[in-house]
Formats: structure tokens, sequence, C-alpha cells
């Protein structure tokens, strides 16, 4: 074991390249062993790969769609991988208005996913009901299921969804993740 | 229009006095030049058939079903049906009064397969039945919603209902929504974006401020 050698000693506590997740180790990365905490790990590893269950409603979706598109190119955050199936989906990105029909499949296709799971309400109709203040328009996704981050926007630049998704990434890298994965089912899982 | 005429005159001689008040509507401009016929509702399935079938006439596309409130007169509903012929470009309009203590009247599903959805949405939207209907279901609010939200004495902004396990529905917030139009005598005072109480004016400039 070369771990706590004389020689290659100086073991700290540094911020990792992206700046949200600890981790401490020696001179020479190549070689040596990276030490860091559990929970750190497990949020490093889902952070990163982030696969996201389109919910395309409206408008909102064709920005959606650009930014998984070549020029704002959403794999660069390691969510590229658009699902269909909430089987295999960790994150919700609700784009777009939530009709009172709609809600029964959202809803649905929400308890289906697997936890962990987020959700990102993108635009302003999925945030608050938009400008459809109507009897046929839920207002707000949020009433039917647990919203982590909110774009503002009629539809948002797909730089403003980046930006969310981003903002989820340090959401999560903040979790006790080693804590949820143990975790028994929540009362929204069905 | 001497197709639609024609119609009428069949209308006429079939159904006597269950068919009445044609109205003609010409426009120079659009160029529209078109007919309405009252038809009593009891009948409508059987006219609508005869005008598609008879071969002078051949209204074989329906182009939509609508639902009218006429909120305190009687009767209450219409049901007008826009019918069309591709063979002759006829254009001809049945208007059909459905009064609200038995707004129920014969569904033309057999004659046009496209009816289908024009009398869901006919019943979703007005609570109107159509006898003989193969699948008559809401179309656009949920199964079990209680109400039909384009009757004129249904807010904009909804009811709240509740039915337990499938659905609810509250009251969308329509005060100070940037599309309500407030009463006034000229259309630019009715006008949302003109109108300038809107908010308190206090919150309003509380907003800007922040």
């Amino acid at each position: 074991m070369r771990l706590g050698s004389k020689e290659r000693g100086d073991w700290k506590l540094r911020p990792m390249a992206d700046s949200t997740t600890t981790v401490g180790y020696a001179g020479r990365l190549e070689d040596e062993p990276i030490i860091t905490r559990l929970d750190a790990a497990v949020d490093w590893v889902r952070k990163n790969s982030l696969w996201p269950m389109p919910m395309g409603l409206a408008c909102c979706a064709i920005e959606l769609m650009a930014t998984a598109a070549a020029r704002f190119d959403i794999s660069r955050f390691g969510a590229e991988v658009m699902r269909f199936s909430p089987r295999q989906s960790d994150v919700m990105i609700v784009a777009g208005t939530v009709t009172y029909k709609m809600a029964l499949a959202v809803k649905r296709i929400w308890d289906q996913m697997p936890d962990p799971k987020w959700c990102i309400a993108m635009g302003a109709c999925a945030s608050t009901g938009g400008m459809y203040r109507s009897y046929a328009v839920l207002q707000g996704v949020d009433k039917i299921l647990p919203v982590d981050v909110y774009v503002s926007g009629c539809p948002p630049r797909p730089e403003a969804l980046l930006d969310a998704l981003i903002k989820l990434q340090e959401k999560i890298s903040r979790e006790p993740g080693l804590k949820n994965l143990k975790k028994a089912p929540t009362a929204n899982a069905t | 229009m001497a197709i639609a005429l024609a119609a009428i005159n069949t209308l006429t001689k079939r159904f006597g006095d269950k068919v009445r008040t044609p109205v003609a509507f010409s426009d120079k401009v659009t160029g529209r030049d078109e007919l309405s016929v009252t038809v009593a509702r009891e009948v409508i399935a059987e006219a609508c058939e005869l005008l598609k079938q008879e071969p002078a006439l051949a209204f074989d596309f329906l182009v939509d079903i609508s639902g009218v409130d006429n909120y305190d007169s009687d009767p209450r509903f219409r049901v007008d049906y826009l019918l069309y012929s591709l063979k002759t470009g006829a254009l001809l309009r049945l208007k059909v009064g459905v009064p609200e203590e038995d707004s129920t009247l014969p569904s033309v599903a057999k004659v046009w397969r496209g009816a289908e959805w024009h009398e869901r949405e006919c019943y979703d939207m007005f609570g109107i039945r159509f006898a003989g209907h193969p699948d008559l279901r809401r179309i656009l609010m949920w199964d079990g919603y209680p109400f039909h939200p384009m009757r004129k004495d249904f807010p904009l902004e909804g009811k709240p209902s509740n039915v337990p396990e499938v659905a609810f529905t509250e009251t969308a917030p329509l005060q100070g929504g940037p599309f309500v139009t407030v009463p006034a005598e000229h259309a630019r005072d009715r006008e949302p974006r003109n109108r300038k109480n809107a908010l308190p004016a206090e919150v309003r400039d509380k907003a800007k401020e922040s």
C-alpha cells in the first residue's frame, strides 16, 4: 500500500474541478487512489448522468429540443440521454402547459419514475400556469409533484434550461446521497 | 347557392314545417354566399342522411358541429352543422335548437364518422347529449369533471372540483392577470394592457422599485 507513504504524503481535501464535490488526492492523480466522502461520490455520479424525461407539452418543448441539439448540446452536462420511458429517467423536464387532462398523465409518469428523481418546471406555464388563467390549465405543475428548479421565460432560452440543469446539479451535490440511496419509497411513489 | 337552395327545397318537401326560416348570407368582399336553415331536432339525423345520400346534393363532408349557448333565451342551446359537398362545392348550415331541460338530440355519427369527435366536444363543453353516439365521453376535460365550461354561466377561471383518486381542479387566479378585460364603454378602455386598475397603484409601484 502506498497510501499514506511519507514521500507521497500531503493528503488534503481539495475541491475538484467542478467545485461542488470535495475529494482528497495526492500529487499525481494517475496512479494514486482518490479519497472522498461516499456521499460526495454518489452525488457526483448522480449529478453527472441525469437522464431526462422530456415532458414536452407546448412550445417550451421546441426550446428543449434546441437544448439537446448541437448548438447548445446538453450532453456537455451529461444529460443528453432523453428517455421516453419513465423507468429509465432521473429528471422530468416539464416543458409546457399542463392542462388538467394532461396532468393525469404527467402525475402517472412521475409516479412511474424510480427514486431518486428530480423535476425541472420549464417556463411560465409549467411553473405557474403562465398566461393560461383558465379553467382548463393546472396553475403550476408543483400542485401535483415536487419541483426542484423553476425556469422563468416564455419560452426560456436554451441557456436558461442549461442554467437550471447546473442549478439542479449543485442541489444534488448537496444532498446526502448515501442516505437517499437506502431511503424507502416516498409517499409519491406507488 | 343553387344547390344549397335545392337542398332546402328537398328538406321542406320531406319534412314539411319541421324545416323553417332559411337565411342567406352574402358578402361581395369575401365572396361568401351561404344559406342557413333551421331544422327541428327530432329529424336532424334523417335530414343529414338525406342530404348526404341524395345524388344531386351529395353533402359528403361534415366541416364542423358547433354548440352555441344563447343564455336566457328559449331554447337555450343551438347546435350548428356546417355541411360541404366536395363534389359540387356547395355549403349549407343547419341550425337546431336544443332546450336546456331536455338537451338531447340524435347523433349523426352514423352519417359521417367524423361527427364522433365533434359531438364529444359539444357534449364536453355544453352538456348536450347525442342519442345513438357510439362513445360519448368527454374529449377535452378529464372523465368525471363535473362542469361544462363553455356554458355562459360558467366563469373563465373555472370552479373548484375534486374527484378523490382521480383529479381535481382549482379556480385560476384571474385578478391582476394580464388577459382580463374590464367593463368599459370603449374597446380601448376594455383592453387589458391599457387597464389602469389592474393592480392597486402602491402594489404596482412597489413591484417596480424592487
